[in-house]
């Protein structure tokens, strides 16, 4: 494959679309699929049979507004309708080229002015079983410039030009790993792509693993190049069984199309990439957990140092990325490391892939610049809290995160911000939370998490956050004292400070953070014997204690 | 020293040709492990004993390590499943929304707790670490199919119409 | 590259000291007599740095590094018995008691037990937490030793002196978090699994989960320091 032949391939791609008068693009991603999208895309296939105009009817990855799914956008005319049913295909061709089809059309301007895409480019404009598809858009385009007019140093360089950080939770600037990388000694290295999004209340990695499958191989090829690795993993969580078969097709087509192999673009790179299935295992997010269970072995972490960019998978150097931190690669590549740069917040560059959930009107995947206050995406492009019920709190970073109350909205997100905020950016969840929520009950939810996430290895995580749910247990039935506060904090801080790795040591941070925002709630469960959220069940009620 | 022999297939039965099949296309490395367990899991429904022992004996790996790989993931299941199965997503998301009482409805329904199946081998009641369809919390999957914003009713009738087939 | 740039020299408890490149604190302050607390560690196995008895401060950092696997650096200042490590110590060990059933008076290690020792040197004399007060199961189906799960504190010296040195790895962990269990081949009984009856396992196990059915009601030392020499005698071969 040369770039004059992707080239081709991209104008064909083209002509062939430029034949359809209409693009009626269905998304098909897990909640829209939930909702009926795969009968609806059945009968629009059918109508548009029918119908006499011609129309394309391409299924897509995750638009974004999955609480409005099923969703269909009509191009050229980018009409965006929302909740379709199979019964309203053929109300939707007839309405092509007249007026909008009754009832069905949304407005979500509001939703979509402050985002920007960058990871989330392609979502709602390819079918992600077609490479061709891929290839239109730019796909591959950034791979082949590399291998052709780059040294593997300008690739660093130019990502570390970008300021982009891992996207994984820890922040970590993604141009030094990749410089530590190909600075280690060895023939043998490896490229592994972390897909084990284990946040609950995460799923952008899922998405785009799913939506655009390319866009993240073309990433670690990229990476490999940089750091002279010849071959890749992909750890996907066993709870992903589409993202697995649309990777696994993906790798097929780009092994078929001599993206991936021997010998890319006619030059000596040669790569390739293996998936790996993860098995239900939270901790093996942590990257010396992953390698050993790639390895096949049970998902313990390591101390490090040794880094795995040292001594990784098989004790060779190893890379490990996340997904939406290998879905950045191409574009910046593409558009230089400056344009990336200029976008985000003075620590924090670039944009970020957000999940919103939970008690939020508009809920689904927003990509939006770093930096944008919280206040902006909970209430303009979240829509807000539905009406009825007040903002009490949003999580962010997963288990490992912590809970921001009301008045620290204003707050652009940063790395840096929402760990000043007792937070973490985590891979990007963003759970609302309102009125009807008790944040000792929330507090508990995590702990009983971690707990049971916990490999086992080192004692303040394993019997550390096992005593922490009993205290907190305590604390939620009414049944606490103010003393088991205090143990509850001293045993927090051993947790933290003194387990093996990143599990451990954030597992006390949802306890922390409410501890330090919603301390009320807390000496309410054990003085009053009340849950203001009504959500715990009291076993000594207020009036046995008077 | 002798060259390594793996050992016989545990039965006439096709699938372990398929299980043999993962292990060879890895070479029978070691690192197989896994990709064999979940071959294993996906032609049997489980892991019994005679399987994690004929895959560790394949791949040279030791029982007792094997046994700690199957037991640490909890994606790998020792008993057989039932014939139908209901996974109720216990992520945030659906947490915030309510899946502690889709839990709570299901137990009471079937009678079993989490992780369990119901005696007459009809139905497994699972609970999942989040499947990524957190926009339509809350989240069940009957059967792998997953349905969003689920209430105590639908899932009741879901298990209704389980019971009637 | 000249013999000097492998030596290090650094300052343990403002105790200045030398050391070769590659080697762990835990080493240099043992050479050295500056006691640090390890529980997991044992000379002659791999480290594993699971315990995190051996936590020390680093002049400049705010993380905690086990002594066991961090290895020395030029320069660096090591701190090896602040208020905050000892918190953090004392804390570890009582969430080791009130794991699992640790009731020194009726336990057959009464008074050669590690953990116990190490309780006594770290000053304990009541346990914070609740005890889970959970039941394990006692195996004594091998003619010559029992285990008695309810005493393991999971350090695993003797799944790794049964994979390492005797090279067996009949013992092994299942499950994961507080559900951890040790487990001889697919968690059979011990007596009928493949074990080598060699009982280096019971020589290591630093409390007593392992021991050897003749010494019930009798003192029961452990002599564990028979590892170092093994690895020595095997590397000479």
């Amino acid at each position: 494959m040369t770039i004059e032949e992707l080239e081709q391939i991209a104008l064909s791609v083209r002509q062939e679309n430029a034949k359809y008068d209409y693009e009626l693009n269905v998304c098909m991603d897990l909640a829209c699929a939930s909702q009926g999208a795969e009968k609806l895309k059945d009968a629009l296939v059918k109508a548009a049979e029918a119908g006499a105009k011609r129309v394309l009817v391409r299924r897509t990855g995750c638009m974004g507004p999955c609480s409005h799914g099923p969703l269909v956008r009509i191009d050229p005319d980018e009409t965006l309708y929302s909740r379709v049913q199979a019964e309203d295909a053929y109300r939707i061709v007839a309405s092509l080229g007249g007026a909008l089809a009754a009832g069905l059309e949304c407005d979500l301007h509001e939703h979509f002015d402050s985002q920007v895409r960058v990871v989330l480019e392609n979502a709602g404009y390819i079918d992600p079983e077609k490479i061709d598809d891929y290839i239109a858009r730019d796909g591959y385009k950034a791979l082949l410039t590399v291998l052709t007019e780059m040294t593997p140093n300008g690739v660093t360089h130019r990502i570390t030009e970008s300021g982009l950080r891992g996207r994984g939770g820890g922040g970590y600037p993604t141009g030094l790993k990749w410089g530590t990388v190909a600075k280690a000694a060895g023939n043998q290295k490896y490229v592994v792509c972390n897909g084990d999004e284990g946040d609950p209340g995460a799923f952008m990695d899922r998405s785009v693993m799913e939506g655009d499958p390319h866009r993240v191989i073309e990433g670690m090829a990229i990476a490999a190049y940089a750091v002279g690795a010849n071959k890749g993993f992909i750890y996907v969580r066993a709870e992903y069984p589409v993202a697995v078969s649309r990777l696994t097709t993906a790798i097929r087509e780009a092994r078929r199309r001599g993206l991936l192999g021997n010998n890319i673009c006619n030059t000596v790179f040669n790569f390739d990439v293996e998936i790996r299935l993860g098995a239900g295992a939270f901790v093996c997010g942590e990257e010396t957990a992953l390698i050993a269970s790639i390895e096949g072995k049970r998902g313990t972490p390591r101390t490090r140092p040794p880094y795995p960019a040292a001594s990784g998978l098989w004790g060779k150097p190893t890379l490990i990325n996340n997904v939406e931190t290998f879905a950045n690669i191409a574009p910046i590549v593409r558009n230089g490391g400056k344009w990336f740069h200029d976008m985000g917040s003075e620590r924090s560059k670039g944009t970020k892939v957000f999940a919103l959930t939970g008690k939020i009107a508009n809920t689904g995947l927003v990509e939006v610049p770093m930096g944008i206050k919280l206040r902006e995406i909970i209430e303009k492009i979240g829509g807000g809290v539905p009406e009825g019920h007040t903002f009490k709190a949003v999580q962010t970073g997963g288990p490992s995160g912590g809970c921001i109350p009301a008045e620290m909205l204003d707050v652009g997100v940063s790395y840096d911000a929402l760990l000043k905020m007792g937070s973490i950016m985590g891979s990007g969840g963003m759970i609302v939370m309102d009125d009807t929520s008790c944040m000792v009950n929330v507090a508990r939810f995590f702990v009983e998490f971690c707990m049971t996430e916990s490999c086992g290895k080192c004692i303040p995580c394993r019997a550390g956050t096992a005593q922490m749910h009993t205290l907190l247990t305590k604390i939620s039935n009414g049944t606490g004292t103010l003393e088991d506060l205090e143990l509850l904090e001293d045993l927090c801080s051993t947790v933290k400070e003194a387990s093996l790795c990143g599990l451990g040591q954030t597992a006390p941070n949802p306890v922390l953070s409410t501890l330090k925002y919603f301390r009320h709630e807390y000496i309410e469960h054990i003085i009053e014997k009340r849950c203001r959220a009504g959500v715990c069940a009291m076993e000594i009620s207020a009036e046995v204690t008077a | 020293m002798a060259a390594f022999i793996p050992p016989p297939l545990p039965s006439e039965d096709k699938r372990w040709k398929i299980v043999n099949g993962t292990m060879r296309k890895n070479g029978f490395a070691r690192h197989a492990l896994i990709e064999t367990l979940h071959t294993v899991q996906s032609s049997f429904g489980y892991l019994d004993d005679d399987a994690i022992r004929f895959v560790a004996q394949s791949l040279r790996v030791p029982l007792s390590q094997a046994y700690g790989v199957v037991t640490f993931y909890h994606h790998f299941s020792l008993k057989p499943p039932g014939r139908h199965t209901l996974t109720v997503c216990a992520g945030t998301a659906c947490y915030i929304k309510g899946a502690d009482k889709l839990i709570a409805a299901a137990e009471e329904r079937l009678g079993i707790a989490p992780g369990k199946t119901t005696a007459d081998g009809e139905v497994s009641l699972m609970m999942a670490r989040c499947v990524g369809a957190c926009s339509r919390a809350p989240v069940a999957l009957c059967d792998g199919e997953v349905h969003g914003e689920m209430t105590c009713r639908h899932l009741c009738e879901q298990l209704e119409r389980w019971k009637a087939q | 590259m000249s013999v000097d740039t492998d030596v290090k020299t650094l300052v343990i408890d403002e105790q200045e000291v030398s050391a070769r490149s590659g080697q762990t604190i835990l080493e240099v302050a043992r050479e050295n007599d500056i006691n640090i607390p390890t529980l997991c560690h044992l000379e002659g196995l791999s480290d594993i740095g699971a315990c995190r008895l051996c936590l020390v401060e680093i002049k400049g950092s705010n993380k905690l590094l086990p002594a066991c696997v961090a290895t020395v650096q030029e320069g660096m200042e090591v701190s090896t018995d602040t208020e905050r490590l000892r918190k953090h110590r004392r804390t570890v060990l009582e969430l080791l008691f009130a794991e699992r059933n640790h009731v020194c008076s009726v336990c057959v290690s009464n008074g050669r037990c590690e953990l116990q020792s190490m309780a006594q040197e770290q000053g304990i004399t009541h346990i914070r937490f609740p005890y889970r007060h959970a039941a394990y199961s006692v195996d004594a189906s091998h003619e010559r030793f029992t285990a008695d799960h309810n005493r393991c504190i999971l350090c695993l010296r003797c799944v790794r002196a049964c994979a390492e040195v005797e090279g067996a790895h009949v013992w092994d962990v299942m499950g994961r978090g507080i559900d951890c269990l040790l487990i001889t081949d697919l968690h059979e009984e011990w007596g009928r699994s493949t074990c080598t009856r060699c009982g280096k396992c019971v020589q290591v196990c630093p409390t007593g989960a392992l021991f050897d059915k003749s010494k019930i009601g009798s003192d029961h030392p452990k002599y564990p320091d028979f590892l170092p020499f093994l690895n020595l005698m095997r590397e000479a071969q």
